[in-house]
């Protein structure tokens, strides 16, 4: 392990390079987070700027150098995740390989696999989307209807997945199909899939959401063919694969490529706003109600922090070792939109005002967050399924 | 700031002794036998404790401690409040550590090693009737009567007060916080009247001060103010520890029950309305744990964030038992509302805990002003 100067020297160095090349501010609005990304605009902005982070070594620091990562420890990259974090820069748009496809690929792939897709998530040169979701199964994943079958080298594709984020700039997809109707469960007979998606037979069309916004699709499957290499893991063993890609998204092996996923909304920013807006003509912040908030908010913010470090301390998670991890999807979502929510209603009357009016606040950013806030306690597994999650496999409480 | 725990090995050791030796003794049905006494602790138990150096696990070495810090405490303090374990572990660490803060090197010398061997019970004495939890406005006096001091006021809530042998009360002294040792012995009979708790399994007492007189010698040091003031962070830094523990505990109990309990045909863990706010329960309760960690590490190494962290960790513990515990009543139906169900030690625990050493509410005032600079009015 690297000694604490050797860290506090990288981390300077970290901030240095940040605040050298942090983007400059466009003349257009950055989406909140990767499932906002709805303009080419946006798009070409956010790749550059992954790519830029990518060449300086600051991305995949922990992954194997052999397949374009840094071999580190992963305390460096964590502390450049922390002060990307700090220095607000935008976020990183191929989220979805660095946080789900790129550790199941190097957790469950084939040398061929992780030679094939690895550096190319790591640059953002090659974008991954997720096709887990369909019109009629959402929550009950493991009902997925999409079919794959088998026909000589390759596997025929057909049915439809729906909330597929970046779904239109996506060359993959990591996809859960059917393989195996007529096994005796519907866990059994599901495959992994590493799935070009810009292919014959794939139609996508985009989805308007309750902001106004773009950035998901509906993506559509009619006999569309795929290499049968596209396997990952074994035929039939899907939803073990899709489970342990829960484990990147929710817990201690989160983040491990680096990169944040979204704009980092922080309490401080609150209490700002509660100095400048008004409660009988004072400022917000001298009303013991507003006071009393954001400090319960402060508390829950530094906590949720301080959990996260906590995950990578094993001696400090001994009692209910999945505990942090399978909590923290849950958590930080509620926690994002209860803030964003609170954000909102400090703007007195003005909390009407939405994004374009010339006179909302923070072009209504605010109102716009606490909407797509909910993008996350709805997405990966809705808010309410991670607490059956939590119940049952932490808790052992019976299945309902 | 990269947060980070300076939880060690010889911390985790700690804890293991800490579970070992309380798997083997204590349970509920010990817990009961020793809250209806009046001492309301087992003195073989306490030897035992002493024996393992719990006692001294945050003293100076050259005072017979093992030199753990407030890590080392918070621990011993999440094992005890799991299994509900109270005795004098608490009032007598507490005053070492205000000797610690307060006394000269001679004053250590010659009071801590007697607590550090568990030989005499030690503990603090700063809670006046009637306060709102803050220690900003205390009553007790000190007067200069000749060679020594004339004390007044009374004191309560002075942990296991019945049970000490020494008491460091303070009191005001030339309009400064003054911290005097105090001998039991030298106590009249009627100076102590032991408090009827809401927690059956602690102890504690209130002191009348009127006509006791002490030697010079018995102050420790001069103006107190920042000892108070560190006695004060590390009680609810300490107590929020124990209340980590309590939490996990009475999270433990009623999940025992959701899984025993059968109700139309199925076990009542099953349903939702009983299953989800029991995630909420164990969200609530890391919450806790992450935050008591940190503000030990940072107690330890001395750093100005320390007292924000301990507040943070006391109001987080004081929602997050006190609302286990209740919830741990209701779920357990008309049975959680029996003086045999264990629960019930648990919510009386959780009510004990959330009023001493400042309430969440308290804690979230002073962390308002520190965090949005601005004084009190």
């Amino acid at each position: 392990m690297p000694n604490d100067t050797e860290l506090n020297e990288f981390r300077a160095q970290v901030r240095k390079w940040l605040a050298e090349n942090a983007p400059e501010k466009p003349a257009f609005k950055l989406p909140d987070s990767f499932m906002e990304v709805g303009t080419p605009e946006q798009f070409a902005y956010l790749q550059s700027w992954q790519r830029k982070v990518y060449d300086a070594g600051y991305l995949g620091m922990a992954w194997p150098a052999e397949y374009g990562g840094g071999g580190k420890p992963q305390i460096y990259q964590d502390i450049v995740t922390q002060e990307m974090a700090a220095a607000r820069v935008p976020f990183m748009v191929n989220i979805i390989g660095l946080s789900w496809a790129g550790p199941v690929i190097l957790k469950l792939g084939t040398e061929a696999q992780k030679r094939r897709y690895i550096a190319k998530i790591l640059s953002g040169e090659e974008i991954w989307c997720q096709g887990f979701s369909e019109p009629g199964n959402g929550s009950d994943l493991a009902n997925a209807q999409t079919t794959a079958v088998r026909d000589g080298d390759e596997f025929v594709l057909n049915g439809t997945k729906i909330w597929t984020s970046l779904g239109t700039e996506a060359k993959h997809m990591i996809l859960l199909a059917r393989t195996d109707p007529k096994a005796d469960s519907k866990y059994k007979g599901l495959t992994f899939f590493l799935a070009p998606v810009d292919i014959p037979g794939v139609e996508k069309r985009p989805i308007r959401k309750m902001t106004g916004e773009y950035g998901f699709n509906e993506t559509r499957f009619e006999n569309a063919r795929i290499p049968a290499d596209c396997v990952l893991g074994e035929e039939g063993q899907g939803w073990a694969v899709a489970m342990s890609t829960l484990a990147f998204e929710r817990g201690a092996e989160s983040g491990q490529a680096g990169g944040l996923s979204m704009v980092f909304l922080r309490v401080d920013e609150l209490v700002e706003m509660a100095k400048v807006f008004t409660r009988d003509g004072r400022p917000a912040l001298e009303d013991p109600l507003v006071r009393d908030q954001l400090v319960r908010f402060a508390i829950e913010e530094r906590a949720i922090l301080l959990n996260l470090a906590r995950l990578r301390v094993p001696g400090l998670n001994q009692e209910r070792p999945f505990g942090l991890m399978l909590m923290t999807k849950l958590v930080v979502s509620e926690f994002r939109r209860r803030l964003c929510r609170y954000a909102v209603s400090l703007q007195g009357e003005d909390a009407k005002l939405y994004t374009g009016d010339p006179d909302a606040f923070h072009d209504g950013d605010w109102q716009r967050h606490y909407m797509n806030a909910f993008s996350a306690t709805i997405g990966g597994g809705t808010s309410q399924i991670q607490l059956n999650i939590l119940g049952e496999r932490v808790l052992g409480l019976a299945k309902g | 700031m990269a947060e980070t725990f300076t939880f060690t090995d010889e911390h985790a050791l700690l804890v293991q002794s800490a579970t070992g030796l309380i798997g083997k003794q204590v349970s509920f049905e010990r817990v009961r036998q020793w809250m209806s006494t009046e001492s309301g602790y087992d003195a073989a138990l306490w030897r035992e404790v002493a024996a393992l150096g719990w006692l001294g696990v945050a003293l100076p070495e050259a005072h017979g401690g093992a030199g753990l810090g407030a890590t080392g405490l918070v621990s011993l303090a999440e094992a005890m409040g799991r299994s509900l374990l109270a005795g004098p572990w608490l009032a007598t660490t507490l005053a070492e550590q205000l000797i610690l803060a307060a006394g000269s090197a001679e004053q250590q010398a010659e009071l801590l090693p007697a607590l550090a061997s568990g030989e005499r019970i030690a503990t603090v004495a700063v809670s006046e009737p009637g306060g709102d939890g803050s220690w900003s406005r205390l009553a007790a006096r000190a007067d200069r009567d000749g060679e020594g001091y004339r004390l007044s006021g009374t004191k309560a809530y002075v942990l296991d007060g019945q049970n000490a042998a020494l008491l460091l009360v303070v009191c005001q002294c030339d309009a400064k916080p003054a911290v005097f040792a105090v001998e039991r012995g030298k106590l009249p009979q009627t100076a102590l009247r032991a408090e009827r708790l809401i927690d059956e399994t602690r102890r504690s007492a209130r002191v009348c001060l009127d006509g006791v007189r002490v030697e010079k010698s018995a102050r420790l040091g001069t103006d107190a103010s920042a000892a108070l003031a560190r006695l004060e962070t590390l009680g609810a830094l300490l107590v929020a520890a124990e209340m980590a523990g309590g939490n996990a505990g009475v999270m433990e109990l009623t999940l025992e029950y959701l899984k025993t309990r059968v109700q139309f045909g199925k076990l009542i863990g099953g349903y939702q309305a009983l299953k989800h706010p029991m995630a909420w329960i164990m969200v609530a309760l890391e919450h806790t744990r992450s935050l008591v960690y940190r503000a030990a590490t940072l107690l330890d190494a001395g750093d100005a964030e320390a007292t924000t962290a301990i507040r943070m960790a006391k109001a987080q513990a004081g929602e997050s038992f006190t609302h286990a515990a209740d919830r741990a009543i209701q779920f357990h139906g008309a049975i959680g509302f029996t003086h045999e169900c264990h629960a019930q030690l648990f919510f009386r625990r959780a009510q004990w805990d959330e009023y001493a050493f400042g309430d969440a509410a308290l804690h979230r005032r002073r962390l308002g002003e520190t965090l949005f600079h601005r004084a009190p009015g």
